[in-house]
């Protein structure tokens, strides 16, 4: 492609997320560029895991949650009336904070979603490629019929990741996915991010500024606004390399520089 | 600063003490509760066996010398068949033959005929176990005394022939097997109706209703509904199932034609009704113990929600629904009052064929037998009710084995 402009995978206008009437996020304005890993980051609170959850309409299951806005994703708004969620939730993925693999098989993990999707290819071949995908075939091509329960932590969040890719999705979004994991296997899931960038959208939360300037390519900071409202919003977006060399905020760069607080 | 305000040392441990002995007047309370709990327990037991077993005096109107030369328990089968055949008339033996092929019956069942039939067991006086132990001597001189005749034998009313004989008027030849096959039906009919429903019910309040002012009512009303009295459901049986939908309960509706909505089906759907609330509360603790990781999990994937609970949610739950359900129908099992109201027949010998017969039920039978003037009826009272705990306690034990069988996965 000749012009420069950069493909945008999803991008939010004028959003607020509410928990009743509590405003968690205001007023984020971002646009999300496909097949990058974008980070969320900021002080626990500021609303990073609720702006997440909103891509992929996770929040609706919280009864009281509703946003104003857009979310827009290939020009089309995720919270129009007639946008169906589990249609949002097939294409934008997630992998969450504690992995969360289903009481079954290995196998079964990874076939579950695409049976119930209407896959029609051949399964043993998903289910190596998506596991290869994670970087979990070498691991457990011996033991598919084994409960997924007997992976390690981390094991089991790739096996997550598998299972979300599985499925196709767009975007997979990741809220905090290696904090219950030890360093290297941290580091695994950070060196499979940035192959699942070839071919996917990432947007990920993190609180370990190390790994947002590691793995991502543009980085959200978001902050509780500063006139006492308690809500969190976007205070800054930019390239990762800017945000932690050079800020335009002065409160970012007392936060990635663990000045914050 | 060296002031603190906690107390040190000395007064520390004076404090100290203090709090010891407060925990132990506690520890000690506790324990004595315990303690109370298991003394009625055993007395409970105690009160039973007490009844089940002991001394018995009796009598044969006939003497066995009359039919036969040897010991009644020297007879084989086909010694015991021609003893009948020869000393009942034809018309009764015919009778009998047409209940049941005399060839098929057991020959314990056979043994019990003669006695019942031909030697004619009239019973004296019965003792509890404890008083035949602890005074067996003057026992035995009463009897010797009150009724020369008699024997006098130590016995268990509770008794293989006891299970698997119908009622009789007598006794000494009643036994508890229509009383289970009735209660069991009454069990089965009840889970097939509450189950389903009741795990309905579960799902839709914990997966799907809103946590409104209308489901919140709902809510409140089952846990209410659980402890309204037994009787009161057997007014709403009678009502309803007896009286309403006879068509359907005598199964008048399907042809059946000599009875009326006194059925087994009739008490079955109320004790379903009765234990409805109880199975829809623990099947939704079930639910909720399902974790919400494991939800997200599925609608993350794209799962609808009825994929979720199907898939996931109903069979991590099951176990936990299939236990808390036996633990409620063990509820139902030892009700009285309902059935005694929707119409359990008293007397009955004719086993439950299906959902539209006449019945009984064992604490029915229980309740019918204690009574009774005759002291031997308290004997098999004594050992009916030990039927049903042991009914009881094998319900429970499946339910606690289920749950132990199901390793905790997350
Ligand atoms: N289900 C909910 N109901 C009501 N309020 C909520 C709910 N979830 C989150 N909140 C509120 O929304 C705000 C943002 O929460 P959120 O979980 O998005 O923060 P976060 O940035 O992800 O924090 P952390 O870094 O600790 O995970 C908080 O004030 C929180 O109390
Ligand atoms: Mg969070």
């Amino acid at each position: 492609m000749q012009n420069n402009q950069p493909e945008i995978a999803i991008e939010t206008k004028n959003l607020f997320i509410f928990y009743g009437s509590f405003a968690a996020v205001s007023e984020v304005n971002i646009k999300i560029e496909k097949q990058k890993v974008t980070a969320i980051i900021g002080p626990s609170g500021c609303g990073k895991s609720t702006l997440l959850r909103a891509f992929n309409r996770m929040n609706d299951f919280v009864p009281s949650s509703y946003v104003t806005g857009e979310i827009l994703l290939q020009g089309q708004n995720l919270y129009s009336k007639n946008i169906d969620p589990v249609e949002v939730r097939r294409k934008i993925g997630m992998v969450f904070q504690k992995p969360n693999p289903f009481p079954k098989s290995i196998y079964e993990n990874i076939s579950w979603g695409a049976k119930i999707n209407g896959f029609k290819g051949n399964m043993d071949e998903l289910v190596e490629q998506s596991l290869r995908g994670a970087a979990l075939w070498d691991e457990v091509k011996d033991k598919l019929k084994k409960s997924a329960y007997e992976l390690s932590g981390g094991q089991q969040q790739r096996l997550c990741i598998a299972r979300t890719i599985a499925i196709q999705p767009e975007i997979i979004l990741m809220d905090e996915p290696a904090s219950a994991l030890d360093p290297i296997s941290t580091l695994r899931i950070e060196e499979l991010m940035q192959e699942l960038k070839q071919n996917y959208t990432i947007i990920i939360v993190t609180h370990n500024m190390q790994q947002a300037a590691r793995v991502s390519d543009y980085t959200a900071m978001m902050m509780l606004e500063k006139d006492g409202s308690r809500s969190g919003t976007v205070i800054e977006f930019s390239e990762t390399k800017r945000i932690f060399t050079n800020p335009k905020d002065k409160r970012t760069e007392d936060y990635v520089t663990g000045r914050f607080g | 600063m060296n002031h603190s305000h906690y107390p040190k040392d000395d007064s520390f441990r004076v404090s100290l003490n203090g709090r010891y002995r407060i925990a132990n007047l506690w520890q000690g309370l506790f324990f004595s509760a315990l303690v109370i709990a298991i003394l009625s327990l055993v007395a409970l037991l105690y009160n039973v066996v007490d009844g089940a077993f002991g001394y018995v005096a009796y009598e044969y109107k006939h003497a066995p010398s009359e039919f036969t030369a040897k010991p009644l328990d020297q007879l084989n089968k086909q010694e015991l068949l021609e003893l009948l055949k020869t000393n009942l008339s034809s018309g009764a033996y015919k009778k009998l033959d047409n209940d049941k092929p005399m060839g098929e019956r057991s020959k314990s069942v056979l043994v019990t005929l003669v006695l019942e039939r031909l030697f004619q067991i009239d019973t004296k006086q019965t003792w509890s176990m404890t008083d035949s132990i602890l005074h067996s001597n003057d026992i035995k001189a009463e009897v010797a005394d009150k009724y020369p005749k008699a024997i006098l034998e130590f016995r268990s009313w509770l008794t293989p022939v006891f299970l698997t004989t119908p009622m009789s008027s007598k006794a000494e030849f009643a036994g508890v097997r229509t009383a289970i096959l009735g209660s069991l039906w009454m069990v089965g009919i009840a889970i097939l109706f509450a189950l389903p429903i009741g795990t309905g019910a579960a799902i839709y309040l914990q997966e799907y209703a809103d946590k409104n002012f209308i489901n919140r009512i709902i809510q409140t009303n089952i846990n209410n509904l659980a402890g309204v009295p037994s009787i009161v459901y057997g007014m709403l049986g009678l009502a309803i199932f007896v009286r309403t939908f006879e068509g359907f309960t005598s199964g008048s509706m399907f042809g059946v034609t000599d009875s009326n909505g006194r059925t087994v089906l009739s008490a079955g759907l109320t004790m379903g009704t009765l234990v409805l609330p109880l199975i829809i509360i623990n099947a939704q603790e079930a639910i909720k113990a399902v974790p919400d990781s494991l939800r997200q999990a599925a609608f993350g994937v794209g799962a609808t929600r009825w994929q979720t609970v199907w898939h996931h949610v109903l069979p991590n739950a099951l176990p936990g629904i299939l236990t808390g359900s036996i633990l409620a129908v063990s509820r139902a099992i030892g009700e009285t009052a309902p059935l005694i109201v929707v119409g359990a027949s008293t007397f009955i010998s004719v086993d439950p064929s299906g959902p539209f017969s006449k019945f009984t039920a064992l604490p029915i039978q229980i309740y019918q037998w204690t009574t009774r003037a005759q002291s031997e009826f308290h004997s098999i009272a004594a050992s009916a009710i030990i039927v049903l705990l042991i009914l009881l306690l094998t319900l429970n034990a499946t339910a606690v084995l289920l749950r132990n069988r199901v390793q905790r996965k997350y």
